[in-house]
C-alpha cells in the first residue's frame, strides 16, 4: 500500500458493515446495539490549553472518520519509510469495519478545571447548568482510579479486536495533549436498543432495561435522550453519557434460589416477563396481588426503575456484561458496565434514587462511576464539538 | 463476663444430633404416663439435675425454682447452641415441667435465673437407646429456633452492658478485649436482627453505609473506630472525617447507652408473642449468615472490623450461627429423604470449623485479620464457598410443598 487512506481488506461486502459516521447525532447510541465494547476515559496532559484540546478532537474526528469505515489510519500499516512505525498498528487488518462507532463525550472538567488552576481551555462559560456532578448513592463503593476523565470514548463493534483497535489507535493520537486515565472492555450487550434485536441476558442471567428507549420512538428520543432547547445551542441533538461500573457478586447470586432470584428482579428468569405477565414486553401490572401480596415485589428492581414510578423518566440504556479476572478471594470480577444516554444527568440521578431499597442491592456494588456530555453528531468537514469553541 | 465460649467443634461430624420436639411448653400429645419424670433443682447460681442420663424417647424433666430470681430450663444440643427444649418463666417456688423427644446422642442441661445472660450450672446429659422414629412437625422446629434467638438476645444484653461499662469508664483495655466477644451472639442471628429494618443499622452499621445513607453512624462499629482511634488515622480511609476526633466521656455515655437501649430492643421485640419465623426464614438465614462472611464489606475482605482486625470471631459466629439454623431443621431434611445433603453439610461444616480452629478460638483468641495472608484467606474462601454451595439447597430440602 502506498499513500493516503489505505482501505483494509477491501472486499466484496464490505460496505454492509459501516455504520455512518456523520449524522445529526453520534453514532452509537440509537445504532442497533453491537455484541463487544472498548469505553476508555482520558485526562488531559496537565498544563495543556484550549489550542492543544482543539487538535485533538480535530486529530481524533479525522481517525474516527477512517476507522468507522473500516479503512487504515494515515499511511497505514506499511508506510513508504520503512524506518518509520507504522501509522496503524495493524491488527485490525482484514476486519472490515465490523459496525464500529466512536462515540465520543467531554467530562465537566474541562469546563471548570480541577481546583484552582482557572479556566484553562476557556470553556467555563460554556457549562450547560444541567451538567452537574452525579451525586454519591447509597452503597457507592466508587474507586477513584475507575471514575471520571476529561474526555470519553465509547467504541462498540462485532468484534473486540476492531473496538480494541480504535482505542489503541485513538489513544496514540492523543498522546501529548491527552493520556488514557482508565478503560473498560465488555462483551454480550445486555439491552436492546431496536426493537429488532432480541434482549439478552445479563451475568445474573436475567433479561433487564426491556423499558429501553428504542431508535424507532423518535418522539421519545427527543423528549428523553437529546438535548434541546433547554439546553445551549452547542449541545442540542447531543445527550449526556452516565457510565457505571457495577460489581455483580455473583457467586452468591448464584447460591440464591429462582423463587429468589425472580422475586428481586420482578421479572422471570427465562422469558424476562414481568411477574405479573407472561411475555418480555408485557407491561409490569404493579398493582396486581395475589393472596393479598403483590405479585411484583415493592422492592423488586423492575418496579423502581420503571418509568411509572419515576415521574415518567426514562433513559437509554447500552450496557455490557464484564469479566475482569478474579480477585486474590477466587471471586470473579465480573459485572454490568453500565451505560446509559439521557438529556439530563439528573434523570439518571432520578432514577438511581429510587433504586435505593432495591433487593438487588445485596449482591452489586457500583465501583466505578463517570459523566461525560456527548456533542451531537459530526458533519462533513467539521470536527467532534466544533460548535463548542465558536 | 461469663460468655458462653465452650464450642464443641466438629461435633456434627461425630453423630447427628436426633431430635424431634412437639412443643415447647411441656405440652406433648402422647407423652408416656408412666415414664419418670428427671428431677432438676434451679437456684440464683446452680442448675441440679437428678441424673446424667436418660433412655431415648420421651424424656421430661420436672424442674423447681428453689432460688429468688425467676427461672428458665434448657436442654441443649451437643453444640450448646441449639434449643432442643426449654421451659420459661418457672416462679420462685413453682415446678414447672419440660417434656421432649429426645433421641440418642449428647446434650446439655442449663437454667437461666433472671431469664437473662448465659445461663449457669451447664452440664452434660447423655441419651441412649434407640434412634426415633417420629418426624418433627413444622411449628415444633420453628418454636426451637425462635427458643435459640431469644436467648442469643438473652445473653447478648447484659454482655453489652459490661462492654459499654469499660467502654464508658476509659478502661479502652478491657474494651478492646471484650469488642470481639460481645459481637458473637449478635453475629450468629444476624439475619433475624435484619427483619427489624431500622435497628441493624443502628447496632452493626460500618462507617461507609451509614454515611452514604445519611444515617447516624452508631453502634459497635462507631464504638470500634473509637477505641482504635490509631488505626484509624493511620488507615487513610477517612481522612479529615469528624469522626477521627477522639469521643469525649460524655460522648461515650451517650453513644453506649444507645447500644445497650438498641439491643434492649432487639431483645424484647424477639421476644414478644407474635414473634415467629418460617421455615424458609430459617435455611435462608443459614445460607445469609454465610453470604454475610463472604460479602465484599464482610469479614472475608477484613473489611467489617476495619479498624480492630477482629473479623475471625465475627466469621466464626457467623458459622456457628449458620451451623445452628441447619441443625434445627436437619431431622426435617431427613425426613424428606435428604440424609445425603444432611451427610454433605456435616462434612463441610466440619472442614470449615477444622480450618478456623487453626486461627484461634473464643477462648483464646483469634489471630488479627491483618496478619492473615492472601492464599491463607484464599484457603478460607475456597472452604466457605464449598459450605455455601450445598447450604444453597437445604431450603429446598426442608420445605416441601
Amino acid at each position: 500500500m502506498a499513500t493516503g487512506l489505505a482501505r483494509r481488506g477491501g472486499t466484496a461486502g464490505q460496505g454492509s458493515s459501516v455504520v455512518p459516521f456523520h449524522g445529526d447525532h453520534q453514532a452509537g447510541i440509537v445504532t442497533p446495539a453491537q455484541d463487544r465494547l472498548h469505553f476508555a476515559s482520558f485526562k488531559m496532559v496537565d498544563g495543556s490549553g484550549r489550542d492543544d484540546l482543539i487538535e485533538l478532537l480535530k486529530d481524533w474526528t479525522t481517525a474516527a472518520r477512517a476507522l468507522t469505515q473500516g479503512k487504515a489510519l494515515g499511511s497505514g500499516v506499511e508506510p513508504d519509510n520503512a524506518l518509520l512505525p507504522p501509522e496503524d498498528t495493524g491488527e485490525a487488518e482484514g476486519l472490515q469495519a465490523g459496525h464500529l462507532t466512536l462515540t465520543f463525550g467531554l467530562g465537566r472538567d474541562l469546563f471548570t478545571g480541577t481546583d484552582d488552576d482557572g479556566d484553562p481551555y476557556g470553556l467555563r462559560a460554556r457549562l450547560p447548568e444541567q451538567f452537574q456532578p452525579l451525586p454519591s448513592f447509597a452503597f457507592d463503593l466508587l474507586e477513584e482510579a475507575r471514575s471520571g476523565g476529561d474526555l470519553c470514548i465509547q467504541a462498540c463493534a462485532d468484534d473486540p479486536q476492531i473496538a480494541v483497535h480504535a482505542i489503541r489507535n485513538l489513544a496514540r493520537i492523543a498522546v501529548g495533549r491527552a493520556h488514557l486515565f482508565w478503560s473498560q472492555l465488555g462483551f454480550g450487550r445486555t439491552s436492546s436498543t431496536s426493537p429488532e434485536q432480541a434482549t439478552p441476558g445479563n451475568l445474573f442471567g436475567f433479561k433487564d432495561g426491556t423499558a429501553n428507549v428504542m431508535s424507532d420512538e423518535t418522539e421519545a428520543l427527543d423528549q428523553h435522550i437529546w438535548v434541546g432547547e433547554e439546553g445551549p445551542e452547542w449541545l442540542r441533538g447531543g445527550s449526556y453519557l452516565v457510565a457505571r461500573r457495577i460489581m455483580m457478586t455473583i457467586e452468591t447470586w448464584d447460591r440464591a434460589s429462582l423463587d429468589e432470584q425472580e422475586r428481586i428482579v420482578g421479572r422471570s428468569k427465562l422469558e424476562g416477563a414481568p411477574l405479573s405477565g407472561a411475555r418480555e414486553f408485557d407491561e409490569p401490572d404493579f398493582q396486581a396481588e395475589s393472596d393479598g401480596e403483590p405479585v411484583i415485589d415493592l422492592a423488586s428492581h423492575v418496579r423502581l426503575a420503571h418509568p411509572e414510578n419515576n415521574d415518567g423518566a426514562r433513559i437509554l440504556r447500552r450496557g455490557y456484561n464484564y469479566v475482569d479476572g478474579s480477585n486474590t478471594l477466587g471471586q470473579m470480577g465480573a459485572g454490568l458496565f453500565f451505560i446509559s444516554f439521557q438529556k439530563d444527568p439528573g434523570i439518571f440521578s432520578r432514577v438511581q434514587r429510587s433504586l435505593k431499597p432495591d433487593l438487588m442491592n445485596e449482591y452489586i456494588r457500583h465501583i466505578g462511576s463517570g459523566l461525560w456530555a456527548v456533542p451531537p453528531g459530526v458533519r462533513s468537514g467539521e470536527f467532534l464539538a466544533q460548535a463548542l469553541f465558536e | 463476663m461469663e460468655i458462653r465460649t465452650q464450642v464443641q467443634r466438629g461435633c456434627l461430624a461425630a453423630g447427628a444430633l436426633s431430635v424431634a420436639m412437639f412443643a415447647l411448653a411441656g405440652c406433648v400429645p402422647n407423652a408416656d404416663p408412666e415414664a419418670e419424670a428427671i428431677a432438676v433443682t434451679a437456684s440464683d447460681d446452680d442448675c441440679s439435675v437428678s441424673t446424667e442420663e436418660a433412655a431415648s424417647g420421651t424424656v421430661t424433666f420436672s424442674v423447681t425454682n428453689e432460688g429468688s430470681k425467676v427461672n428458665e430450663f434448657y436442654l441443649l444440643g451437643e453444640n450448646k447452641l441449639t434449643i432442643v427444649g426449654e421451659v420459661e418463666n418457672i416462679a420462685p417456688g413453682a415446678t414447672r415441667d419440660l417434656t421432649v423427644q429426645a433421641g440418642p446422642g449428647d446434650y446439655y442441661t442449663n437454667c437461666k435465673p433472671g431469664m437473662i445472660g448465659t445461663g449457669v450450672g451447664q452440664a452434660p446429659f447423655t441419651v441412649t437407646g434407640d434412634a426415633l422414629e417420629v418426624s418433627p412437625e413444622d411449628d415444633a422446629v420453628i418454636a426451637q429456633y425462635v427458643g435459640y434467638v431469644k436467648t442469643q438476645t438473652e445473653e447478648l444484653v447484659p454482655n453489652v452492658e459490661e462492654f459499654v461499662d469499660a467502654y464508658e469508664s476509659g478502661d479502652d483495655e478491657e474494651a478492646k478485649r471484650l469488642f470481639p466477644i460481645v459481637r458473637i451472639n449478635y453475629e450468629r442471628i444476624e439475619p433475624v436482627a435484619e427483619q427489624f429494618g431500622d435497628l441493624d443499622p443502628k447496632i452493626d452499621y460500618r462507617k461507609p453505609g451509614a454515611d452514604e445513607e445519611g444515617l447516624e453512624f452508631t453502634g459497635f462499629h462507631r464504638i470500634e473506630m473509637d477505641l482504635w482511634n490509631d488505626e484509624a488515622v493511620a488507615n487513610g480511609d477517612y481522612e479529615g472525617d469528624p469522626d477521627l476526633t477522639p469521643l469525649t466521656p460524655e460522648q461515650r455515655a451517650e453513644l453506649g447507652g444507645k447500644l445497650i437501649d438498641d439491643v434492649t430492643e432487639l431483645k424484647d421485640k424477639v421476644a414478644e408473642p407474635d414473634f415467629t419465623l418460617t421455615l424458609a426464614d430459617i435455611t435462608e438465614g443459614a445460607k445469609g449468615l454465610l453470604d454475610e462472611v463472604a460479602a465484599p464489606d464482610g469479614k472475608l475482605p477484613g473489611e467489617e472490623n476495619e479498624f480492630a482486625h477482629t473479623d475471625l470471631w465475627d466469621f466464626y459466629a457467623n458459622v456457628e450461627g449458620s451451623e445452628v439454623a441447619f441443625d434445627t431443621v436437619r431431622e426435617l431434611a431427613i425426613s424428606n429423604g435428604e440424609q445425603e445433603l444432611v451427610d454433605e453439610l456435616d462434612d463441610r461444616f466440619a472442614d470449615m470449623f477444622a480450618l478456623l480452629d487453626t486461627y484461634g478460638s473464643y477462648d483464646d483468641g483469634f489471630v488479627s485479620y491483618d496478619t492473615v495472608g492472601d492464599d491463607e484467606r484464599a484457603e478460607l474462601a475456597a472452604k466457605l464457598n464449598a459450605l455455601s454451595e450445598p447450604m444453597s439447597r437445604l431450603t429446598a430440602a426442608v420445605v416441601k410443598n
